[in-house]
């Protein structure tokens, strides 16, 4: 492979990439407005903005999803059309989306041939593919059995099997959107390690992410988009973490939220030796015991897939139990229903708010009465109040700053960080007394992190017991009073999260207690 | 002046469609060497050329509207309720037996007791898939379609036997019908012709459903079960018990379209061993009629009418022109084809103009515009 202008894949390098006076309007919004952007072979372009920035959508403008109303796409200097995914890929351009999208029935070969022709005309040729998989997974750092099927896999692996995807089809350019927020801080080691060689093979790479370190880590040039517009591009070198951040929204944003000291008052959420199986019917919870008391936020660290979904679940009922007891307020509610839960001022912040939170085909209003829709002032006699309805979201709207055009929007419409505001209103708005927040920043930019985050601390500070579920360690340093880490299903330990440190937290996320790192030391 | 324009072509899409199948039937009868113009006239003259034959359209109208109706409720929980016609069955016949066993009650009393019977039997018979589905996780398009089987060997057995009108079991013919009901138990005729009260019911119906869905909590419900099965969940809304009242509803409206049948038309059950010979397939073109009105119980009510119309209309065509019944089946089939697809159109333009919109508005973006996701079809 001597020649400079050829790929390890065999593909040639696009050297310059330039998106030129990019706009593109969604009915009221103008989501790209005269945008330039470019990327270079060899290097990892960032791509900064705060949600509904129009990131995705210039990125799906790159990859044919959507059609640009204005600007024009030039390669190598000479412009070319591209009015779908496959004009994309004949350019060597390939993207790995923010959802994966792969067939969890199918193995990793055949997930990768899907769609291709193959050269054995109708009949498929696995071997082959398989064997191309192996080169490039060589070639690249990318390790994946190429026939094990897609359930079998982690979400890092997954993701590296829709990098092989691209590379496969031949993309020279990979547009990498939210990678990381999916993975564990491992895996994210992993990606970076395969993003670099590629950058260092000549590929081209456009990195999206809303964790500034990470921009800071991988990249060498930064664009920040605010609103739809470009605010500008610079070498990564010569900006910090602040610097981003104020570019990014406008104004200084604080990285630590400020919080007073926790006055805890009386127990109102105990899980009492708590076991639950997970939905594939293996044990998902171990006997878990653990207690939240008023007025304040107990972090439950721990890397995901450690039980974390299933003790949310458990709590707000929607998991049965398998052994054991949970408490709100003193109360036993162990065999009580989601709805009675609810009743007794219990909120819930999912995690897959697209799934769970919310309703894609209902409007913003109709998503914002899911919880108390039959309850005063929403509803009077099983009929619904539309009038009362209309001001209370119009309200909301305005006190959670969600930006929607109107009322009636499908919540499918609606950018991330907006939809993730509407959860946040609904589920607090009704002043909860117990709320459990599983991953509530995951996915969003920093000024509405910040948002939540002061929404979580109000809440504390108006004496809700908060049960914090997150993957980001810094955010449980920041927010909580005292931490736990979870490891398969049971509770390593409890710390106080003035004297905890986020190694002793890494080494019991890790399932390494206390008495045995004495041991091994001494 | 130009959105008057634009929604006024959305509002007579389905019309435009409707001609277009029938364009496309034109050329199915010049096959035939029929005149089309001749055919058609006759369908119009047939469907809506005097009091008779408007009064005769609605007549046909009213039990589509009633299962159309009841189809909403199911397909906006997301179930797909395909047993409109043994629900139909079941409801005629718990009507029947209690326009027969009651005499002497005032008519009024019975009348309503009869409709209520008619609704009770549907609802049990939408109800009892339902429950499959709900706790069993039986497929209710397989369990609808089957109980529409068990109904209408239910109804060949009672009016054979136990229900048979006592002068025909003595009589060598046996013809398998009930006796007649009452003059006083038969639904009030609103204009002198055949056209009943059931169809003022109907769109009283028709209204209460929309209300229903739309402004009540249990509506709300039901939609977001439809929608969304774990949001709904995660709400606290029990997914069973609202798939099981969405068919039991569902059902309850096709059963009272039976009853009225009885009461209204007939005045007495007949088998000829089918479903059909009773029901005239109003339980399936009932859903047709609800998907042309776009699963809305309002829009199910021109809808109901259309198909109506075409049903009496191809009948005076068929006499007039001779052609075989199966092209009348088709062109109900064009018709549907063809509304399905310009309401994929609609949604196009809708779209389209919808981004017209935000290019001109950009500087005030309040309008209330539905934004609309590309990547969706219908
Ligand atoms: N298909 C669509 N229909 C209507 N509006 C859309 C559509 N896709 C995006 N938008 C709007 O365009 C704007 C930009 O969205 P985009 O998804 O590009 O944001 P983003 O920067 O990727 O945000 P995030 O960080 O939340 O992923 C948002 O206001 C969003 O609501
Ligand atoms: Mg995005």
């Amino acid at each position: 492979m001597s020649d400079r202008n050829v790929l390890p894949s065999g593909q040639a390098k696009i050297d310059e990439l330039e998106m030129v006076g990019i706009v593109k309007r969604f009915p009221g919004v103008l989501a790209n407005d005269d945008i330039d952007f470019d990327v270079r072979a060899g290097e990892v372009h960032a791509l900064l903005g705060e949600n509904g920035a129009g990131k995705s959508t210039l990125m799906k403008i790159l990859y044919g999803l959507y059609q640009a109303d204005e600007g024009e796409i030039l390669v190598s200097g000479e412009r070319v059309e591209i009015t779908n995914p496959t004009d994309a890929i004949a350019h060597g351009i390939g993207m790995i989306h923010q959802h994966f999208m792969l067939v969890e029935t199918l193995t990793v070969a055949e997930n990768v041939a899907l769609g291709l022709k193959s050269t054995r005309g109708l009949l498929t040729d696995i071997e082959h593919v398989s064997e191309r998989i192996d080169e490039l997974a060589r070639l690249y750092g990318l390790f994946v059995d190429p026939a094990a099927y897609i359930w079998q896999l982690s979400v890092g692996q997954q993701q590296r099997v829709e990098i092989l995807k691209a590379l496969y089809r031949g993309a020279a350019l990979l547009i990498l959107d939210e990678p990381t927020a999916v993975l564990t801080p491992q895996e994210v080691d992993d990606l970076f390690r395969i993003m670099r060689q590629m950058a260092d093979d000549g590929h081209a790479l456009i990195f999206i992410s809303h964790k500034l370190h990470e921009v800071i880590e991988i990249s060498q040039r930064v664009t920040v988009l605010r609103d739809g517009r470009k605010i500008g591009t610079k070498p990564t070198s010569e900006t910090t973490k602040s610097d981003l951040g104020t570019w990014m929204v406008g104004r200084e944003v604080s990285f630590r939220p400020i919080k007073s000291e926790s006055e805890p008052g009386e127990v109102r959420l105990r899980l009492d030796n708590v076991s639950a199986l997970s939905n594939r019917e293996t044990p998902a919870l171990k006997g878990v015991s653990l207690e939240v008391r008023s007025g304040e936020i107990l972090g439950l660290a721990g890397v995901s897939g450690n039980g974390q979904r299933e003790l949310a679940e458990v709590i707000t009922g929607l998991c049965p139990v398998t052994g054991g007891s949970v408490f709100l307020e003193g109360e036993d509610v162990t065999d009580k229903s989601v709805a009675e839960r609810t009743e007794r001022m219990l909120s819930y912040i999912p995690e897959e708010r697209m799934r769970d939170g919310m309703i894609r085909n209902f409007t913003v209003a109709e998503n914002l009465i899911l919880r108390e829709h039959n309850k005063a002032p929403y509803a009077r006699s099983g009929f619904l109040d539309l009038d009362q309805i209309a001001v209370h979201t119009g309200d909301l709207i305005q006190e959670y700053n969600v930006k929607t055009p109107s009322q009636e929007t499908y919540v499918k419409s609606l950018s991330g960080g907006n939809i993730q505001k509407l959860v946040l209103a609904r589920e607090l708005s009704r002043q909860p007394r117990v709320i459990v927040a599983a991953q509530p920043t995951r996915g969003l930019d920093i000024g509405a992190t910040e948002y939540v985050h002061q929404q979580l601390i109000r809440q504390r500070s108006s004496g809700a017991a908060t049960l914090l579920i997150s993957e980001d360690l810094d955010e449980i340093l920041a927010l909580s009073d005292r931490i736990a880490v979870i490891y398969e299903g049971e509770i390593m330990g409890t710390l106080d999260a003035h004297d905890a440190t986020a190694e002793e937290i890494g080494l019991l996320m890790a399932g390494v207690r206390p008495d045995e790192r004495s041991e091994a030391v001494g | 002046m130009q959105d008057r324009l634009n929604s006024l072509i959305d509002l007579l899409l389905p019309v435009f469609a409707t001609l277009a199948a029938l364009l496309v039937g034109a050329v199915m009868l010049l096959f035939l060497k029929v005149n089309p113009i001749t055919a058609y006239s006759a369908l119009w003259e047939g469907a809506f050329g005097s009091t008779n034959a408007l009064a005769e359209t609605l007549v046909k109208a009213t039990p589509l509207l009633l299962v159309g109706v009841g189809i909403c409720i199911a397909f906006r929980a997301g179930v797909i309720n395909i047993g409109g016609e043994g629900q139909m069955v079941i409801g005629a016949i718990l009507g029947t037996l209690i326009g027969l066993n009651l005499e002497g009650w005032p008519g009024w009393i019975v009348i309503f007791l009869a409709l209520l019977g008619g609704f009770v039997g549907g609802a049990i018979w939408g109800g009892i898939p339902g429950l499959l589905k709900a706790y069993f996780n039986v497929n209710e398009i397989l369990s609808t379609i089957m109980m529409n089987a068990i109904a209408v060997q239910m109804m060949n057995f009672l009016l054979r036997g136990p229900m048979i009108d006592p002068s025909q079991a003595e009589l060598a013919s046996k013809i398998p019908q009930t006796a007649r009901l009452l003059e006083a138990f038969r639904l009030p005729r609103l204009v002198p012709t055949r056209l009943h009260l059931g169809a003022a019911i109907a769109v009283v119906l028709a209204i209460l459903v929309y209300i229903l869905l739309w402004r009540t909590t249990l509506g709300y419900r039901i939609r977001a079960v439809g929608q969304s099965p774990q949001a709904a969940r995660y709400a606290g809304i029990s997914v069973k018990r609202h798939i099981v009242l969405a068919l039991l509803f569902s059902g309850a409206f096709a059963g009272l379209a039976g009853a009225t049948q009885v009461f209204g038309v007939n005045y007495r059950m007949i088998t000829d061993g089918s479903a059909t010979g009773f029901t005239g397939s109003a339980g399936f073109n009932g859903i047709v009629a609800a998907l042309f009105g776009q699963l809305h119980p309002i829009g199910t009510i021109p809808a109901s009418i259309l198909f109506g119309a075409l049903l009496v209309g191809a009948n005076k065509m068929q006499r007039v022109v001779q052609v075989p019944s199966a092209l009348i089946i088709a062109l109900n089939g064009l018709v549907v084809v063809f509304v399905v697809s310009s309401e994929i159109w609609r949604e196009r333009r809708q779209r389209d103009r919808l981004r017209a919109a935000a290019i001109e508005g950009e500087a005030d973006a309040s309008g209330p515009s539905p934004a609309v996701d590309p990547e969706v079809g219908i």
